[in-house]
């Protein structure tokens, strides 16, 4: 077997991609509801009443969608940059964090003021976060894939303490939960008597700016030129180093604005629950996305119904719901097969 | 002494990359005790041929036949097996081990227990005993000099008794003494009644060594002959398929002094000294010629002075003013242009398009961005007049640079180069893998933008090279430059002296040659 | 209590050797895999993957050696995957391995919650008695610590000493550290690079399955979700800690557990002064620490992260 370069890739390739990945997942997925007694055409259908069928099941996707498009976005910027930024997920609790000290009561400030204060703020610990492995990675060049996922759990584990410590709110009946936000604080919903929350735009306007930003800025093109070619970078005089850290604040600023926005549209207080793996997702997510910035609010889209609708779809059938956590992998892996194919021919020879 | 039924047997072999024949019906025939010389330009498709040959890839259609034995194709173990052993001009070894492990490997059954280390050690000190190919088994592969890794390379096809030595440029990266010893050693390796393939685009060579010799070009045999009854300018033409440009070679009148080195030393950041004693004077209008064997220090000079090494000893001034820190940032502002060794490398970004290609060095100027963003239509219209004036042919300016030839791809850099204006240019192996006619305009776009006063500094490992186009020439060995000296006041036997250390030989003619300039 | 004190008891050591078993499957499997000059990033599922393959197995009926057969064979399948991914279509070995522990622990997951629907608390096995060999386990100290232990930690033992030597005196071991070294090299003698890499991170897979199923069937005796906690991950640090070397990896996991082993002991001392949390981040902390400390020493594999791909040269 041997593969050969495609001298040009048509765009309708390059659009079916991840569509086949989409379809490669929900394949497998059938297998294991086969395996559980179940039919898969039922099992489908229920996934996309669960999904999309309904205004309710609609909101909920859509909220599910909106850290989705915040990690992945996060993951987007870093590898392009290859900054393999793992710890998404620890940035995104690092960004509710911070937002719930500032947002509990410390200041209160007017909604248009303090919302944007606090994503800010979630951003600058988030980007903070992911400086610590990017110096490493910059000066010692320690891998920064195992130390941002090491430094989940520490994260995680803090938050821990966080909540079931000094921050346990007396109120709450003995759960470890934070206070909740002051209704400054909060997102507005978006659709009323549902959980969607403007939290949704805030995500939409962020991957708009990242494209904006990657596409006509020399910041940008910097970036694209050192994830592309670090030597060449060097060697033509773009600040290699520097690019990566500045990299790395925005991506990790991403990742703390899903926080924020989870924090503040959806659940209130800070728990450990706020996420369920969205910064192990977004790199799904941004892969699915082909790293693109807009692409990422699709691949949001559906990696969001993968996660809703097999909730619904399982529940009805009676298996287990980890099938999301299956198909949302076997579409990542996919993911790499089809963009493979995207790029090369393979020859049986 | 050649017999009628030929050793090896290559007949009609024809393959196609997409609607590309690289190789079109070529045959070729072998004897024992015979070297056969095979010539073409890059592209050519001898590489295709050989890995035919070796079992990389399949042919299309073709067969070939080692002693009347039919040779299965796409096996490179049973082509080893059969005896046939090659010397690839980028040497395959692994630099962290030893001369022994690079030897033996693959050579015992991968279900062996224990390696047979002591057997292999006697069986390679005969080898090495018998051929004269000094090297010790014992030592790692990164402390050898690139004559002793090629030595390995040979000893590694003789260790699995291999009857055919194919040989892929192999003088590329040797002085002509080393060249001479190598050339020894295949005359005692044919006399043992070995068949050598001996791939070079160097036609001297050619005449120098080989009994026979045949010319590929576009896939195709276009000539064959005995050595003693061709000469080298039919070659050369048949190589090229036509006449051979020639470079207009311009007078030169130097001008002002625009870089100078004094003395510089450079040291990496664990300490280990790179450079030495480095001293240079370029003057506009000239240009100077690095020679050297690859290893010898030249890439460091060429980061020193495109702004990625710093030197800790010694001075190098730019138009008159001291380099104190420099980067290559700072070296691009101050009109030095860098053509690097690596094109796809360090010269372009391979997943990024022409447009975008053409303003790495120069994104953050005004001309091409303006408060951080980039200007579209200054991308669309540079790339399309550099595309134009320097002669890249390709699919267009929105075309990923990585599909492209490499002659391309350097009449891409030289014109991201030149269309700066530079008034230095730091050119390290500009036509290294270019076929004639793309080496050809490498060489008179340099050679021009000179006269027009730029001073350029032109590192090559291609003697012939640096003789055709270089003013002054200066060998580096182990770190250290050579005086300068111009090339009609020297020779290759002297750059050879020179370049494996004697840099003495040119004490006496410099002088005078420096003082006169 | 009195450090030293603690550092003669047997306890301590054979919690030791208890903890840092996992960790030497984990760390000597990821080792085979890159010095053949493949990064595994998909350790942590596949160390998942070997708890609930080799738990399952026995709670079905079958015995112990069985599940831990079936757990390298799961290993070994997953890493044959990782392998067609990475060595033959010569994808991103870091985005690969990250999609393996996603796929991996996801299906490990959901095959336990089909295995057991509507359990809240996990049934127990019997796992792996402590071996009790005469004479060298009635040496002092020592022979409590290495032999009166699950068989299993045995085997992690032996497999150094096994792999120290695969490596250094047999032909195949020649041809692994070559192909992580320069794959043109093994390539041009006859030997293919696909077949070495693949056998490499296959083998390398099953160990460290079976380091996954020791946490099941004799560390523990029940099967939970999440129970490797950031164990594989741990175990490419140590990797890069142990310099690629068998016996520096040893050295790397029992010091490792050595600390692991003293926080746990102080923080049953003093947990009224700092909060249990900061314990726990100790091993991830610790990890953190190794990599820094080696970074600059590191004589990786050359052709470590490099796909191959033939004729390309």
């Amino acid at each position: 077997m041997r593969l050969e370069p495609r001298e040009h890739s048509s765009l309708l390739l390059r659009a079916v991609v991840p569509f086949g990945s989409a379809v490669v997942a929900l394949l497998a997925c059938s297998v294991l509801i086969l395996w559980a007694d179940a039919s898969p055409v039922q099992a489908f259908f229920l996934f996309i009443k669960g999904s999309v069928g309904s205004k309710f099941a609609l909101s909920e996707t859509l909220a599910r969608t909106i850290p989705l498009i915040f990690t992945g976005l996060a993951v987007a910027v870093a590898f392009k940059a290859k900054l393999w930024n793992i710890g998404a997920e620890g940035q995104l609790y690092g960004g509710a964090c911070m937002a719930t000290w500032l947002g509990t009561g410390m200041i209160d400030l007017p909604g248009w003021l303090m919302l944007p204060l606090l994503f800010a703020a979630g951003a600058l610990l988030g980007g903070l976060l992911l400086l610590g492995p990017t110096l490493l990675k910059t000066w010692l060049a320690v891998d920064e894939v195992v130390t941002t996922l090491l430094l989940n759990f520490i994260i995680l584990l803090f938050v821990n303490y966080l909540v079931f410590g000094p921050w346990k709110d007396p109120m709450a009946m003995g759960w470890p939960q934070a206070a909740p936000m002051v209704d400054t604080a909060l997102l507005s919903t978006l659709l009323a008597k549902t959980r969607l929350h403007m939290g949704l735009i805030w995500a939409f306007g962020a991957s708009v700016l990242l494209w904006l930003f990657m596409r006509f800025t020399t910041w940008g093109y910097q970036i694209r030129a050192v994830g592309y070619n670090a030597g060449a970078s060097r060697f033509a005089g773009i600040p290699v180093n520097p690019v990566v850290v500045r990299t790395a604040l925005i991506s990790g600023g991403l990742a703390g604005c899903a926080g924020v926005s989870e924090l503040c549209g959806l659940k209130g207080y800070l728990t450990l629950d706020l996420s369920p793996g969205f910064g192990y997702s977004g790199i799904v997510v941004a892969m699915l996305a082909g790293l693109h910035p807009l692409g990422v609010v699709v691949a949001a889209f559906f990696v969001a119904m993968l996660s809703i609708g097999a909730d619904s779809m399982s529940r009805a059938l009676n298996i287990s719901n980890y099938i999301a956590d299956v198909a949302t992998a076997v579409s990542l892996l996919a993911v790499l097969v089809s963009m493979l194919l995207v790029r090369y021919r393979i020859r049986w020879k | 002494m050649p017999d009628q039924t030929p050793f090896l047997h290559i007949s009609k072999i024809t393959k196609k990359f997409g609607s590309v024949f690289a190789c079109d019906s070529v045959t070729l025939q072998l004897q024992q005790g015979e070297i056969l010389a095979l010539l073409g330009e890059n592209g050519a498709g001898k590489t295709t041929l050989m890995n035919i040959l070796f079992g990389h890839y399949v042919a299309d259609s073709g067969s070939i036949s080692i002693g009347g034995k039919e040779l299965t194709p796409g096996s490179p173990r049973r082509a080893l097996k059969v005896g046939l052993g090659m010397v690839h001009q980028h040497f395959s070894l692994a630099d962290n081990m030893s001369v022994l492990d690079n030897i033996t490997l693959g050579t015992e059954s991968m279900f062996g227990l224990w390696r047979k280390s002591g057997e292999a050690r006697q069986k390679i000190n005969k080898l090495i005993n018998t051929y004269e190919l000094d090297v010790d088994p014992r030592s790692i592969v990164k402390n050898l000099s690139v004559g002793q890794r090629q030595r390995v390379e040979i000893l590694k096809a003789l260790y699995r008794d291999s009857r055919i030595l194919i040989l892929d440029e192999p003088t590329a990266v040797l002085t002509p003494q080393e060249a001479e010893h190598l050339f020894a050693t295949l005359r005692l390796l044919v006399d043992k009644g070995l068949a050598i393939i001996f791939i070079t685009h160097k036609l001297r060579e050619v005449m120098a060594v080989s009994d026979r010799c045949l010319v590929l070009r576009h896939g195709k045999v276009s000539y064959e002959s005995r050595t003693r009854d061709t000469d080298v300018d039919t070659l050369a033409r048949e190589m090229v398929g036509g006449e051979v440009p020639v470079v207009e070679q311009l007078p030169t009148s130097p001008g002002k002094k625009v870089l100078s080195l004094e003395g510089v030393g450079v040291k990496n950041s664990d300490g280990y000294s790179l450079l030495h004693d480095v001293s240079l004077e370029l003057r506009g209008g000239e240009i100077i010629g690095i020679a050297g064997v690859s290893g010898n220090g030249q890439s460091h000079l060429a980061d020193l002075i495109s702004g990625l090494l710093s030197a800790d000893k010694g001075s190098f001034e730019l138009l008159g003013e001291a380099v104190v820190s420099p980067t290559p940032m700072g070296m691009l502002k101050r009109g030095v242009g860098r053509i690097p060794e690596d094109r796809t490398g360090t010269g372009l970004v391979g997943d990024m398009n022409v447009q975008e290609n053409l303003i790495l060095e120069n994104y953050w100027t005004k001309k091409v961005s303006h408060f951080g963003l980039l200007k579209a239509d200054f991308m669309r219209k540079n790339a399309k007049d550099i595309m134009e004036q320097y002669d890249v042919r390709c699919g267009g300016e929105d075309l990923p640079v990585r599909l492209m030839s490499g002659g391309n791809m350097q009449k891409l850099i030289l014109g991201r180069v030149l269309s700066e204006e530079p008034s230095v240019i730091m050119a390290n192996q500009p036509t290294w893998g270019l076929d004639v006619g793309a080496a050809a305009f490498v060489h008179s776009r340099l050679i021009r933008a000179s006269r027009d006063g730029v001073g350029i500094i032109i590192i090559s490992e291609d003697l012939d090279e640096l003789f055709k186009v270089a003013d002054v020439i200066q060998v580096m060995y182990k770190g250290t430059l050579s005086p300068p000296v111009r090339p009609a006041d020297t020779d290759a036997r002297e750059m050879g002296l020179a370049m494996s250390g004697h840099l003495e030989v040119f004490a006496s003619t410099v002088a005078e040659a420096h003082h006169e300039a | 209590m009195d450090i030293l004190h603690m550092f003669l008891e047997v306890g301590f050591w054979m919690a030791v050797v208890r903890m840092a078993t996992p960790l030497l499957f984990g760390t000597l499997g990821e080792l085979i895999c890159e010095r053949a000059g493949v990064l595994n990033l998909g350790v942590e599922g596949i160390m998942a993957a070997g708890c609930m393959a080799g738990w399952t197995w026995v709670y079905m009926g079958g015995d112990l050696w069985g599940g831990v057969l079936f757990a390298a064979a799961v290993g070994g399948g997953i890493g044959l995957v990782h392998a067609i991914f990475t060595v033959h279509l010569g994808l991103s070995q870091h985005v690969t391995g990250l999609g393996i522990t996603m796929l991996a622990t996801a299906l490990s997951s959901f095959v336990f919650r089909m295995v057991l629907p509507d359990v809240t608390t996990p049934p127990k096995i019997i796992p792996f008695a402590p071996l009790d060999i005469p004479i060298l386990g009635d040496i002092p100290l020592l022979g409590p610590v290495l032999f009166n232990q699950s068989p299993l930690t045995l085997l992690a033992i032996f497999m150094v000493f096994f792999i120290g030597w695969f490596l250094k005196y047999t032909p195949a071991g020649l041809a692994l550290c070559m192909t992580g070294e320069n794959p043109m090299a093994v390539e041009s003698q006859g030997l293919s690079v696909f077949a070495i890499r693949t056998c490499a991170v296959v083998a390398g897979s099953a160990l460290m399955a079976i380091g996954g199923a020791f946490l099941t069937l004799s560390a523990f005796d029940a099967f939970y979700i999440g129970m490797v906690n950031g164990r594989g991950w741990i175990c490419i640090a140590l990797v890069v800690f142990s310099s690629w070397k068998p016996s520096k990896a040893l050295v790397g996991v029992v010091l490792f557990a050595v600390f692991d082993a003293l926080q746990m002991r102080v923080q049953q001392d003093i947990s009224m002064v700092v909060p249990y949390q900061f314990y726990l981040m100790m091993p991830y902390v610790l990890s953190i620490a190794a990599l820094i400390l080696m970074s600059r020493r590191s004589a990786y594999p050359k052709a470590l992260l490099v796909p191959f791909r033939k004729g390309e040269r």
